[in-house]
Order: C-alpha cells, then sequence, then structure tokens
C-alpha cells in the first residue's frame, strides 16, 4: 500500500502571536507539526503496520519545514519529501497550496493520503479536498475511524458531533479528525533511525510548475490582533446578590437575555 | 459592477438554517445590485424557497432528487454544478458548516477558483469588499480580497446579521433536474448525538460547563438553565474527558468553534485550547470558584464562587426576568 501523510509545520498552539507591520512575527516561536497532521501520521503508519506498505510524509513550505518532516520520520514514516518554495514564491493560497502538493503527487499512484482537517493557523480547512478533487480521487474529511479490508474502505465521519458510517474504495483522500487514534511520541531509537532516512527536496521547476501556474486567486491584504477586550467586571458581595446583578447586567447593559 | 450570487441554502430538519439568511444578507453586501439566487438541494426541498425569498432572495432554484436526501459530496456536487453552469454566476456563497466546509472546497477545486472560508465580517461593498477572517484559531484576523476570477466565500454562523424577514417578498422558484451518478461513497448509518434542539454552532446563547461540574448530573442545572435561555450546551474537553457529557458538545480548537451572544462558561478554567472555540463570543461569562482562573481573562463577567451554590439562583433569577418578559 502506497500511503501519504500531508504535513503541515505550524505555530505551536500555545504561542502569544504577536503581529507587526501586518505580519504575524514568527522570530523565536516554537513550530510544531499542525496537530491534525499528527492524527494523520499516525494512521498511516498504523495502516502500513496492518496491511504493508510505505508510509510517505509530504509537507510543502521552506526549509525549517524538514525539522517537522524528521519528527514525523521519527514517528516511524518511512521517507520524507519537502516541497520548498521558498526560493520561488512570495505570494500563496489555498488554491497554490493543493495545485502543487497535488502536481507532486499526480504520478504517484498513492492508494491512500491522509491529511489534517484544517491547519491550525491558516484554518481554511481546503487543501486536503481540493487536491483530492485535482487528483480524481474520492475525498472524505474529518473522519474518526478508518479500516480496510482490500480495497474496501469503511469510515467513520464526525459531522458536527454526529457519526456517519461511510462505505467507499481506495484510492482515497481523507482528513484527520480528534479522536482517530492517539498519535504516538517518536522513541529514541525512532529519533536516531529518522536522521538516516531518505528526506526528498523538490522546487516547483522539479515539477514543472512555474509561478504563474500557481498564482494565487485571493490576496492577503491585512493581519490584525482582534480588538483588545476591556477588562471584564468580576462582581461582588454575597453570591444572591451577584447572581442578580449578573442577570440584570446581562439584560440591561449587554441585552443578550 | 454588480454581481450574480448564488447561495446555497441549507436545511436542518427540514427547516433553513440561520446561516443560509445570514448567506443571503452577506450576498446582498457585495452584489451591487446583482441578483441574489437561492439555491436549495435535497429529495422535498421546494417549501423552504418562499423564507429564502422572504429574507432577501430575488429567486430561488432547487435540485430535487432522492438521492440527494441526504448529503454526499458527490451528490451535491453534481447538483451544484448543474446549477452553477446554467447560471454562471460572479459569486458563490456558503455556509461554513460541516457540509460548507466538505463540499466548497471541492467546487473550488473544480472551477479552479479562489475560495475564502469562514468569513466573519465583510468591509465595504460590491467590488470593494474586503473579507475578514479568523487565523491562529481566533488569536488573529486577516483581510482578504479575492484576485481574479469567481468570488467564492463560506461565513462562519452567528457572525453576519440577517435581513429582516419579509413576508410580503415574492420571487420566481424553478427546479433544475439533474442525473445523480456514480456515488463514490456511500453513507452506511448515522448516529445522532449531537443533542436534539438548538444547534450548538448556531446558538444565540451557549451555556457551558467544565470538569468544575463534577459529573454528568451537575450537566442537568446547564441544561434547565440553556433551555430557558433558548440556548444550547457545550463543554470543555475536560467535562468530555471525564464522560461527563458527549464529545459532541466539546468547544474548541479540536471541538467546536463557536460565537454566541451570550457564552457563560461554568467550572471551566479557560485553557487555551479551549478559549480557541470561544473567545470570539460577544458576551462571556465567567462562573468559577478560582480567581485566578484563566478564564477571567476573557470573561465581560465574573462571579467567584462554588457554581453549586451560583446555578440554582441564576436558573430562579432567568426565570424571574423570563416571567417578566413574556407578559
Ligand atoms: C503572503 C502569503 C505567503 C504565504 N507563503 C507560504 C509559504 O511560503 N509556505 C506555506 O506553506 N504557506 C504559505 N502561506 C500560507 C498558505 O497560503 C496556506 O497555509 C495554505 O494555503 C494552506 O491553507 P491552510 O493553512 O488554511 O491549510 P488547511 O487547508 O486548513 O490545511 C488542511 C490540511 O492540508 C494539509 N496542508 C495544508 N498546507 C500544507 C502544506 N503547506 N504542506 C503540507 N500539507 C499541507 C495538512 O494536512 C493540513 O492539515 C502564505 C500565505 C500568504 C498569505
Ligand atoms: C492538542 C490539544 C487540544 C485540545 N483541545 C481542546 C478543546 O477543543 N476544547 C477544550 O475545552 N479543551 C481542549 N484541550 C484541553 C485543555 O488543554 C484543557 O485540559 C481543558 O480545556 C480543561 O477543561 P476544564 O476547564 O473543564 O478543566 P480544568 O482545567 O480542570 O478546570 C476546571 C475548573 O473548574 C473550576 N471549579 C472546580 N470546582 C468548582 C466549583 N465547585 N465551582 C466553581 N468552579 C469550580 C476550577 O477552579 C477550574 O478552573 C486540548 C488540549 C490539547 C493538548
Amino acid at each position: 500500500m502506497n500511503i501519504y501523510a500531508l504535513v503541515k509545520r505550524t505555530f505551536d498552539t500555545e504561542e502569544k502571536i504577536v503581529v507587526k507591520n501586518g505580519a504575524i512575527q514568527e522570530d523565536g516561536a516554537e513550530f510544531i507539526i499542525n496537530p491534525y497532521d499528527e492524527y494523520a501520521v499516525e494512521e498511516a503508519i498504523q495502516v502500513r503496520d496492518e496491511h504493508g506498505g510505505e508510509v510517505t510524509v509530504l509537507s510543502l513550505g521552506g526549509e525549517d519545514a524538514e525539522k517537522q518532516l524528521r519528527t514525523a520520520l521519527a514517528m516511524g514514516a518511512d521517507k520524507a519529501v519537502l516541497i520548498n518554495t521558498e526560493d520561488d514564491l512570495d505570494e500563496m493560497d489555498e488554491f497554490s497550496a493543493a495545485k502543487i502538493i497535488a502536481e507532486y503527487l499526480k504520478d504517484k499512484d498513492a492508494d491512500l493520503i491522509i491529511a489534517g482537517n484544517v491547519a491550525i493557523d491558516g484554518g481554511s480547512g481546503q487543501v486536503g479536498p481540493r487536491v483530492a478533487e485535482l487528483l480524481g480521487i474520492n475525498c472524505v474529511t474529518t473522519i474518526t475511524e478508518l479500516k480496510l479490508d482490500g480495497t474496501d474502505a469503511t469510515l467513520v465521519r464526525d459531522v458536527e458531533g454526529d457519526s456517519e458510517t461511510i462505505k467507499t474504495a481506495l484510492p482515497l483522500l481523507v482528513t484527520a479528525q480528534q479522536g482517530l487514534n492517539e498519535p504516538r511520541y517518536p522513541s529514541l531509537p525512532g529519533i536516531m533511525k529518522a536522521k538516516k532516512k531518505p528526506l526528498e527536496e523538490l522546487e516547483l521547476d522539479d515539477l514543472d510548475l512555474d509561478e504563474d501556474d500557481v498564482e494565487p486567486k485571493t490576496e492577503t491584504v491585512d493581519i490584525f490582533m482582534p480588538p483588545a477586550k476591556a477588562a471584564g467586571r468580576i462582581l461582588e458581595g454575597d453570591i444572591a446578590d451577584q447572581v442578580s446583578e449578573l442577570v440584570g447586567l446581562l439584560n440591561k447593559e449587554a441585552k443578550v437575555i | 459592477m454588480s454581481k450574480n450570487v448564488l447561495v446555497l441554502g441549507e436545511a436542518r430538519e427540514g427547516e433553513l438554517r440561520n446561516v443560509s439568511f445570514e448567506a443571503i444578507a452577506a450576498a446582498k453586501q457585495i452584489a451591487g445590485g446583482g441578483t441574489i439566487t437561492g439555491l436549495l438541494i435535497g429529495d422535498s426541498v421546494e417549501n423552504l424557497a418562499q423564507e429564502m425569498v422572504q429574507y432577501g432572495a430575488d429567486r430561488v432554484i432547487t435540485v430535487e432528487h432522492a438521492d440527494l436526501k441526504q448529503y454526499t459530496s458527490d451528490g451535491y456536487s453534481q447538483a451544484f454544478m448543474a446549477v452553477y453552469e446554467q447560471e454562471s454566476p460572479d459569486a458563490v456563497v456558503m455556509g461554513h458548516t460541516a457540509l460548507g466546509k466538505d463540499l466548497s472546497p471541492k467546487i473550488a477545486s473544480k472551477l479552479g477558483s479562489g475560495l475564502i472560508s469562514d468569513v466573519t465580517a465583510i468591509e465595504g461593498e460590491g467590488d470593494d469588499a474586503e473579507f475578514i477572517r479568523p487565523i491562529y484559531s481566533g488569536k488573529a484576523f486577516e483581510k482578504v480580497k479575492n484576485k481574479e476570477g469567481l468570488l467564492f466565500f463560506t461565513i462562519r454562523p452567528n457572525n453576519i446579521e440577517p435581513l429582516e424577514k419579509d413576508g410580503s417578498r415574492s420571487g420566481d422558484v424553478s427546479s433544475v433536474s439533474v442525473e445523480i451518478t456514480n456515488l463514490r461513497s456511500i453513507i452506511a448509518d448515522v448516529v445522532r448525538k449531537a443533542s436534539e434542539g438548538v444547534d450548538l454552532s448556531e446558538a444565540k446563547v451557549i451555556v457551558a460547563g467544565g470538569r468544575g461540574v463534577k459529573s454528568e448530573d451537575g450537566f442537568k442545572p446547564l441544561e434547565e438553565l440553556a433551555e430557558l435561555l433558548g440556548g444550547a450546551v457545550g463543554a470543555s474537553r475536560g467535562a468530555c474527558d471525564a464522560d461527563y457529557c458527549d464529545y459532541s458538545l466539546q468547544i474548541g480548537q479540536t471541538g467546536k468553534v463557536v460565537t454566541p451572544d451570550l457564552y457563560i462558561a461554568i467550572g471551566i478554567s479557560g485553557a487555551i485550547q479551549h478559549m480557541a472555540g470561544m473567545s470570539n463570543s460577544k458576551i462571556i461569562v465567567a462562573i468559577n470558584k478560582d480567581p485566578e482562573a484563566n478564564i477571567f481573562k476573557v470573561a465581560d463577567y465574573g462571579i467567584v464562587g462554588d457554581l453549586f451554590e451560583v446555578m440554582p439562583i441564576l436558573i430562579e433569577e432567568v426565570k424571574k426576568l423570563k416571567s417578566t418578559q413574556t407578559v
């Protein structure tokens, strides 16, 4: 089985965000594998261990994403591919990202591609389904369970809290939702082995793409922080008085009840 | 230049979701006087068409087929594309719901278009419109513009005001027929876990409980309060992990993202992953016995105290208020 997991390097969720001149300040911030992509990598490894085959982790980004790919290799993926756009592209959107990833995957005969359902930084949730569409393969989003029997796949999909059981077939792209599995931590031997596993680095040229092919359709014109919230009011006095004051405030001041 | 806009309406349990009306309002703002066409897809949806008109659509197209009773990406894509090809709209709007999140990127990819997802506000009108969307789990926002081609966006429920319903409006309703072929996914089973009644992502009021609520029974007063306020019950992952409630109620980075008018956090510490799902709520109330709890940092009103003491009084006070409001 030829399995791919899509891995995006993102800001650590615990990081404080600082915006300067309409851009997120990245200096000194911790970066991680997008949490949903950890589920993707874990699932890919489990599927391989059960059904055989090979797991390739793929990331699109700059040189720095190598670290996240090494982590995925240390978890147990077999090889990694980094499509480095640092020198070629200043601007990108979801259209561009998906186009580049799909261009790489189009002749790889992937049986199963696992992506995260959403990246916690960009947050569009577009890249997985877009890639599937470009490859002309079926796509099932936000899955919490995956079972394979030959080329038959049975999936459970989270739909705003309800669970749908879906029957479909490979080749397939799925996007991972929380609950799919418990991602493992890389073990020490895993980390040692990862250093020797193949990590291929490509540029747009290698994919026969040029800038025009991936020209973004949308443009970010500004990035800003949410308006600072005025300090809240901690009520005082007897609990009964506080509660009655609260209900009054919600009704008269905030006008929400 | 005026734009003709196609707005996908979405029904839940036989009724249009609020986000559909919000999407019509968003469409109006960018249309610059162009025609707003509502689109309804399902096995029997014609009865919902007039309501789309009453909320501002100029006309409605329905696509009805037995295979469209349940949402499948392939079925809905085929239905959508049939209408898209007939209409060639300048813009498309959908809700950023489970359905919209699944369908919109597939359609955008088919059309080779951009897609601005999860929009919470629109600045400017017509061609000058700029779209605000949260990034980094709501810790920052970006302003996005369409550069070329079809303008396609999805809106987060509960953020854009719908237009006033106007019962006197009427509009043309027509149907498009499709062949639904080659469904690659088959839905074998659906287990409904999401609570009945008010949908969490669209609720105006959310009463959310955390580990501090201590038990499944501890959620009962929260349910009572939510019902009194016409809202829904939510939870922290702490409460879900402890089995006090189902994961379908989880709010946060890995749960639902909500922006109600009122969010009442009860016995929730305010972990960063929880805040990612609720910090953009309009008014936040925190009830926690720990004055240092993080949740107070985002709260508009806070009560430091034992929730088991607060809840019965709160329910009584709200009942009192409601009894004066209904007369
Ligand atoms: C001016 C500008 C410049 C940018 N430059 C870059 C850049 O140089 N490099 C860059 O990576 N982004 C860049 N971006 C961001 C990029 O446009 C988005 O990150 C990208 O479109 C993915 O969207 P998303 O974050 O919403 O991911 P989502 O669609 O929410 O991601 C869903 C899933 O898709 C997969 N996925 C998404 N992105 C990647 C990826 N990059 N590699 C592997 N898998 C992925 C993951 O499995 C992820 O969980 C730039 C954005 C702007 C505005
Ligand atoms: C990758 C990742 C993703 C996550 N995603 C989410 C997510 O989507 N949503 C989410 O919620 N969490 C998420 N978490 C978990 C999050 O970090 C916290 O662990 C969780 O939110 C804590 O839940 P809690 O506030 O209910 O529990 P606690 O942190 O234990 O807080 C309980 C609170 O109740 C108060 N309390 C106790 N007794 C009383 C009483 N009698 N009266 C009043 N107050 C009382 C306490 O003072 C305390 O503040 C995630 C974590 C990780 C690592």
